[in-house]
């Protein structure tokens, strides 16, 4: 992938059926995001910061316009092919960790290379790698239910990193966490960021993560108010 | 294998639950194979039984003698063909007479069969030569239901009333030289067995016989003009549908029992569906496609049923087993029944039985797992991923 942007948002649209009327909760996006990029999506809540990131994620459809990912028009995609470019290429981190409960950590973490059919091998050393970027290394037999929550939500970014994808898109990382673990997780996603060049897409209304960010996208009402670098 | 290892973890995970719907599948394999087993020993001990004591290798009747209508035994009778005299001289066949009678037990009258029989036969187990003796009366044998009808026990004397060829009546008195212990019904119920020369003499039908009883074993059966062959498909052909019928009866009892245990299956399936959403939402997001997580879902209900099958062979080989060694008792005073059933009954579990119902179960819980999973394939992600239980 020669060219630099790796997602394009054209004139994107996403209505929801409400009762008999419909509720428009994007009113006309269009952004382009570049290979490595460390930006977030920020406003008010239900300005529609879920409802981009899951049709960046391929998630959902949009209405009108289009999103186009590694240079794949959403349109085109039928739902398997768009499974295919998640497994592949996207990885996800969520507000409430959604790590399987029955998996131990290593499992866990394993389980998106398992879908990509590696060999035993090549998964064990990706996923120790994995664990030693979010410092876990000495915790991959535990459960899940083990962990505080700050540990569960750096074995996710572990299990959205460990495929190196292109693609990270994380809603509200930091929500159920405390300062501390705020900051931890951040700095690790944002060394991953360096030293892999994954591109990283926030939703967020969050001052700690706006902090980090090195491009601050502003949706008010489904549309986008600013579009801020914030560090070169 | 990603599914199967996933469906492992998450059945064990998942506790008490998954146990007890393993232990319900497993007891309705397990009823499911020993109900089919006691009818499958039953068959093989009737059959032994009617074979050792009834039909021998099979029979030949005179083409107008019909055991189920008493009207025909006058006709349904014929002189004893050459052929067959051969064999009743070397040994291997008996033949038998019958004919109506009326016997009066403590004064009551009782119409029976009267059934006269080679004395010194060899062929089937009735103890014949119980006969033999004291020839000043008529010795009789009968069996133990006809005895308890009657309540005749040994030396007991008793009138009976017959016709002879001509359609006249006589009258003697028998005395019952012994009773005999059969496991097999049409040989005993109404009936009195007497010497077959005797029979004869008293019907004045010398040298005649309504069917013939064949040795075991004896291979061939020419065409003889005015007697038909009787194989076993015919002779058991009524055991073979009261068989049929019982696993038919006994079946339905246990596929309840198992639909219960389906619908425990059904029911957890449904609840982990609607409680896992989120994690569904999950494998999507991972790059799972919608069939994919459908197939996990199913695997994991499918195998309830694999440990199903482990858990009722680890409970229940031992206890088939043993009931197969020292049988299982039958009610008593089921002689009365009609029809062969011994006091016993030893199991007989066949390889290709247990697997059937194996199989039965297996596919059974597959369905039942698969058919709320399908409801996955219609999720949203995005609904799923928000989860309706937090
Ligand atoms: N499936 C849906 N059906 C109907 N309306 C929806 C649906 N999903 C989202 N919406 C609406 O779209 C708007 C945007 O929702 P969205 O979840 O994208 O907001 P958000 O910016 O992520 O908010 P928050 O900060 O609270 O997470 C909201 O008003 C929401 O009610
Ligand atoms: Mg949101």
């Amino acid at each position: 992938m020669e060219n630099s942007e790796i997602i394009s948002v054209r004139d994107l649209t996403k209505r929801f059926p409400m009762g008999l009327s419909e509720f428009t909760a994007l009113r006309g996006i269009s952004l382009e995001f570049s290979r490595g990029e460390f930006s977030g999506v920020v406003g008010p809540s239900g300005s529609g910061k879920t409802t981009l990131l899951n049709i960046i994620g391929l998630l959902d459809n949009p209405t009108d316009g289009d999103v186009i990912i590694l240079g794949n028009p959403s349109k085109n995609l039928s739902v398997k092919e768009a499974a295919m470019i998640r497994r592949k290429h996207m990885g996800f981190i969520f507000q409430t960790y959604n790590l399987l409960p029955v998996y131990t950590v290593f499992e866990n973490v394993e389980f998106p290379l398992l879908l990509l059919s590696m060999s035993t091998g090549e998964r064990k050393k990706a996923v120790l790698e994995a664990l030693a970027w979010v410092g876990l290394s000495d915790k991959e037999k535990s459960k899940p239910a083990q962990l505080s929550g700050g540990e569960c939500q750096r074995v996710a970014i572990a299990r959205a990193m460990v495929k190196r994808p292109e693609i990270v898109l994380a809603d509200e990382p930091t929500a159920n966490l405390d300062a501390d673990n705020s900051h931890h997780i951040l700095q690790t996603m944002e060394k991953l960021n360096k030293e892999l060049h994954t591109t990283f897409i926030f939703a967020t209304h969050d001052e700690k993560v706006i902090s980090y960010l090195r491009r601050k996208i502003t949706l008010v009402d489904g549309k986008v108010s600013h579009d801020d670098v914030l560090k070169p | 294998m990603l599914a199967y290892k996933l469906a492992y973890k998450n059945l064990l995970g998942a506790g008490l639950r998954t146990w007890l719907n393993v232990f319900v599948l497993s007891l309705s394999l397990v009823l499911l194979v020993m109900a089919w087993g006691i009818l499958e020993g039953w068959n093989i001990q009737a059959k032994k039984d009617m074979k050792e004591w009834e039909v021998g290798g099979g029979e030949y009747w005179h083409e107008l003698y019909d055991p189920l209508d008493p009207m025909s035994f006058k006709d349904g009778q014929g002189m004893i063909p050459p052929e067959i005299e051969k064999l009743y001289n070397s040994g291997e066949a008996v033949p038998v007479l019958v004919s109506q009678a009326t016997v009066y037990p403590e004064g009551r009258m009782r119409n029976i069969l009267l059934k006269g029989i080679d004395p010194s036969q060899q062929i089937v187990k009735m103890p014949a030569s119980l006969m033999n003796g004291d020839t000043t009366v008529i010795n009789a044998i009968i069996g133990i239901r006809m005895a308890k009808a009657t309540k005749l026990s040994e030396n007991d004397r008793v009138t009976i009333r017959w016709r002879d060829a001509n359609g006249t009546f006589d009258a003697s008195e028998i005395r019952i030289a012994g009773i005999f212990h059969s496991n097999v019904a049409t040989i005993d119920n109404n009936q009195i067995w007497l010497p077959l020369d005797r029979l004869q003499k008293m019907t004045s039908m010398k040298g005649h016989a309504s069917y013939i009883i064949l040795k075991r074993g004896l291979m061939s059966a020419p065409t003889i003009p005015g007697w038909i062959h009787k194989g076993y498909d015919v002779l058991f052909a009524d055991f073979n549908t009261i068989i049929k019928t019982k696993h038919i009866a006994s079946s339905t009892v246990y596929l309840i029992l198992l639909s219960l245990a389906l619908l425990a299956v059904f029911d957890t399936q449904v609840l982990s569906i609607f409680r896992r959403e989120k994690e569904i939402g999950t494998y999507i997001a991972l790059g799972m496609t919608r069939w994919q997580v459908v197939w996990l879902f199913t695997v994991e209900g499918a195998m309830h049923s694999v440990l199903a099958v482990i858990a009722g062979a680890i409970w229940g080989t031992p206890l088939l087993y043993l009931l197969s060694k020292y049988g299982l008792a039958m009610p008593k005073g089921t002689e009365g029944y009609g029809f062969t059933l011994a006091e016993k009954i030893y199991p007989v579990y066949g390889a290709e039985t247990i697997i059937i119902m194996s199989v039965i179960v297996m596919a059974a819980t597959a369905i039942v797992s698969y058919i709320p999973s399908r409801k996955i394939a219609k999720m949203k992600p995005t609904e799923a991923l928000r989860g309706k239980v937090q």
